[in-house]
């Protein structure tokens, strides 16, 4: 019911505006020509106005505005890629300066290692030497130790057997016939004392 | 006048009748919409062009936007040799959008809705486009009418229609326009009506039309200035680069 009123009004609110439509006017107000040279004459004075003063005025600005940020960006462009270059040339010098002071490095850590090692061995050489040396002469008295060692003891020995032989039995030996007795001795059982 | 949903179309004097001889070209309300679109044309571009900053702000964004939007439209319709008409071109478009737009807001006159101003521009452009023509190909200009492929029997009807449809232009481009921005704001005013004599009871329904019909008929008010200034285009694309 209310849906049917609804589009009856509107039916007849369109025969009303049809209706004074109609009754007010005969038609286009665009064709009536009372205003058509007015209507020409404005429109070439503001259009032709308009026009003069956008491309003398502000269309070349604009132009210029967008040229000019064009290639300002373009320089930048130009300068940052320059820059870019000019680091990456950089960073090559520095990466061979680094590479190159490694080499050195080396060599010269090994130069040293090798010295220090001939240092070395010959320091060592001089010891050895000193060493065998001392060595040598060491083992020589202690063979001229040991040549002097049995006389010693056959003397030690002589005396004290002839000393012995004194008291036990109260009268002296002949002190020649006890060195013959410990020489024998000595020459037999040396080897068993003295370790030749 | 509300009722009448032509009425806003009525063109009336403001101030005294100024007469040159016998023409009557008294300051009109159509006038005074000439006068403010192209004044905000003005102002915005001027406005937008002042400063040149490499980071544009809002309104010298608007400008330049607009421009190369025009001159990448010239460019792709008509080719560089175009370039010397992109201030007309450009003109041209913003003055049929503005007039388009101003027309949009409530109680204005939209200047486009008539038939004489739009069949003034489009004349205007016709005779110009025809002027360039010649110059540019002298009498080859006429070679324009006699497409090339077309058998020798169908050759004399094919002549015709081509003249006809050249002579055509002016008067398409002009009612295109016209007629577009006269109906949609006949349109507009009727549901603007329809709201009034339904009262709160039933208006809800054209007022909702009436609000889609706002936002369909700034497209429109758009689109016309593009189709007008596109269609300029394409027929100095004919003038400058003779294509048949």
């Amino acid at each position: 019911m209310v849906k049917k009123i609804y589009f009856q009004s509107i039916f007849f609110s369109f025969f009303f505006n049809k209706e004074a439509f109609a009754a007010e006017s005969g038609g286009m107000p665009q064709l009536n020509p009372e205003f058509w040279i007015s209507q020409i004459f404005w429109l070439i004075l503001t259009f032709g106005v308009m026009y003069l003063v956008l491309s003398k005025l502000i269309l070349p600005k604009i132009s210029n505005n967008l040229e000019s940020r064009k290639s300002q960006i373009l320089e930048n462009i130009e300068a940052a890629e320059k820059q870019r270059e000019d680091s990456d040339t950089k960073l090559k010098e520095y990466e061979e300066i680094i590479s190159k002071s490694k080499l050195e490095a080396n060599s010269i850590f090994n130069q040293t290692r090798e010295k220090v090692l001939k240092d070395i061995s010959a320091k060592r050489d001089v010891l050895d030497k000193q060493i065998d040396d001392e060595i040598a002469e060491a083992e020589k008295e202690i063979n001229t130790l040991r040549k002097n060692a049995p006389d010693k003891i056959n003397k030690i020995a002589i005396e004290t057997s002839s000393e012995l032989l004194q008291k036990l039995i109260g009268t002296e030996v002949n002190k020649s016939s006890i060195s013959a007795i410990v020489d024998d001795l000595s020459k037999r059982n040396g080897d068993k004392y003295y370790g030749n | 006048m509300a009722a009448n949903p032509m009425s806003q179309f009525d063109v009336y004097r403001i101030g005294p009748e100024i007469k040159v001889g016998a023409f009557d070209i008294s300051f009109t309300n159509a006038s005074l919409f000439m006068i403010l679109s192209t004044l905000s044309i003005l102002l915005i571009f001027n406005l937008g062009s002042k400063k040149n900053s490499v980071l544009p702000n809002k309104i010298q964004l608007l400008a330049e936007l607009s421009y190369t939007f025009v001159s990448k439209m010239i460019s792709d319709t008509a080719g560089s040799k175009a370039k010397p008409y992109f201030a007309f071109i450009f003109s041209l478009f913003m003055f049929v959008l503005f007039c388009n737009m101003f027309g949009m807001i409530p109680y204005t006159f939209t200047v486009t809705s008539h038939i004489i101003v739009t069949f003034v521009l489009a004349s205007f452009i016709f005779i110009g486009v025809t002027v360039i023509g010649f110059i540019k190909h002298g009498f080859g200009y006429l070679k324009l009418f006699v497409p090339s492929g077309v058998p020798a029997v169908l050759l004399p009807l094919i002549v015709v229609i081509e003249i006809i449809s050249y002579l055509s232009r002016p008067i398409s481009l002009s009612v295109r326009l016209f007629a577009n921005m006269m109906a949609g704001h006949t349109m507009m005013k009727v549901f603007g009506g329809f709201v009034i004599s339904l009262g709160i009871v039933g208006g809800w329904l054209p007022l909702s039309f009436s609000v889609a019909l706002t936002g369909l008929e700034i497209l429109v008010a758009f689109l016309q200035a593009y189709v007008f200034a596109i269609l300029t285009c394409i027929y100095l694309n004919d003038a400058l680069n003779l294509h048949h």
